[in-house]
């Protein structure tokens, strides 16, 4: 069968730490940073869970500041 | 399969349109009004209107959206949006013009533009942001604010009897006889985001097609004006704000 792989590539010089794509992700793939800040001084959205992540882009939907991009493959 | 390996331009499936530029948005974290700019700008471009496409900001935290999506916008005075819309549309009917306003500006200094405009069947599409409060200027009561919120000017809660009751904008934008589509939709999970992209792209497409006046109510939320986090107050507008302002399309005039 198929598997479906995906990856997320968070902007994280441009995210703001509003935690709605960790929300939203069905499967905690994304966390906030605990200590790292970016230039302006937010925590920002991270990968946690690479091999999770099924490219389902609701992390991507919901960002109010299109922070993130998401790659999907499906492996034969 | 490795990270290196899935990321690569042939598999992209998201990402930030393109006629959002890279200017950081001076919204507050989590705003509504980031995912809304996200959805002007897949719409417009997916309808292949980059170059027809003419914005007019409000007065309220929404000013500078000219600053992030790059269009044709105009900067109207406070309320008065609907007016230079109308004024932009029957100079230029060529183009898809649309405003974009808040509560404050729409519901308040602005409502007779607004209901004007929407009677006149302008072939305009108002965006209208309904969060209950007067984010810009520090979270004061709004027309649309509920009964029982609290607001920097009522500390007490909204009450009937000092302050009257919140205005439905929508429905009475429903009753005119110009509008061709009115609608309350929202933006606080991926369906609703869904369901609102396709609301903006049919009153896009009216407007093209001069069908009349179309009114997009986005019911968002103001987690800073509201005090809470950008989770809690999504929360919050479903179990409070859903049941008044309730979500759907309120006239389609096919």
């Amino acid at each position: 069968m198929a598997k479906i792989k995906g990856a997320v590539v968070v902007d994280s010089e441009r995210c703001k730490g509003c935690n709605l794509c960790v929300v939203a992700c069905p499967l905690d793939v994304l966390a906030l940073t605990t200590k790292e800040v970016n230039k302006r001084g937010y925590t920002f959205a991270q990968t946690v869970l690479e091999d999770t992540c099924i490219g389902c882009a609701s992390c991507a939907t919901v960002c109010p500041d299109g922070c993130i991009s998401v790659y999907k493959v499906k492996q034969q | 399969m490795t990270r290196e390996e899935i990321i690569k331009p042939e598999n992209l499936v998201y990402k930030k349109p393109t006629l959002m530029n890279d200017n950081p948005m001076h919204y507050c974290p989590g705003c509504s009004h980031g995912v809304v700019h996200k959805l002007i700008a897949e719409v417009i471009e997916e309808m292949g209107l980059e170059n027809k496409a003419v914005g007019v900001s409000p007065v309220g935290c929404a000013v500078f959206a000219y600053n992030y999506l790059d269009i044709d916008w105009e900067e109207a005075a406070h309320g008065r949006a609907p007016a230079l819309a109308t004024a932009i549309k029957r100079l230029w009917p060529s183009r898809l013009v649309f405003t974009y306003q808040g509560d404050g500006d729409l519901a308040c200094i602005g409502t007779a533009e607004t209901i004007h405009a929407l009677n006149r069947g302008e072939n305009i599409t108002i965006i209208f942001i309904n969060n209950a409060i007067y984010g810009m200027t520090g979270g004061q009561m709004a027309p649309t604010t509920l009964l029982g919120m609290k607001t920097a000017t009522c500390p007490y809660g909204r009450d009937a009897a000092i302050h009257g009751y919140p205005l439905k904008m929508t429905e009475i934008a429903a009753t005119l006889e110009g509008t061709a589509y009115v609608t309350r939709q929202s933006v606080h999970s991926v369906p609703a985001i869904r369901k609102a992209k396709k609301a903006i792209r049919k009153a896009f497409e009216n407007s093209m097609n001069g069908k009349g006046s179309n009114l997009v109510e986005i019911v968002s939320t103001c987690n800073s004006g509201w005090k809470m986090s950008p989770a809690a107050a999504n929360k919050w507008m479903e179990e409070n704000m859903f049941p008044f302002y309730q979500l759907g399309d309120l006239k389609d005039k096919e």
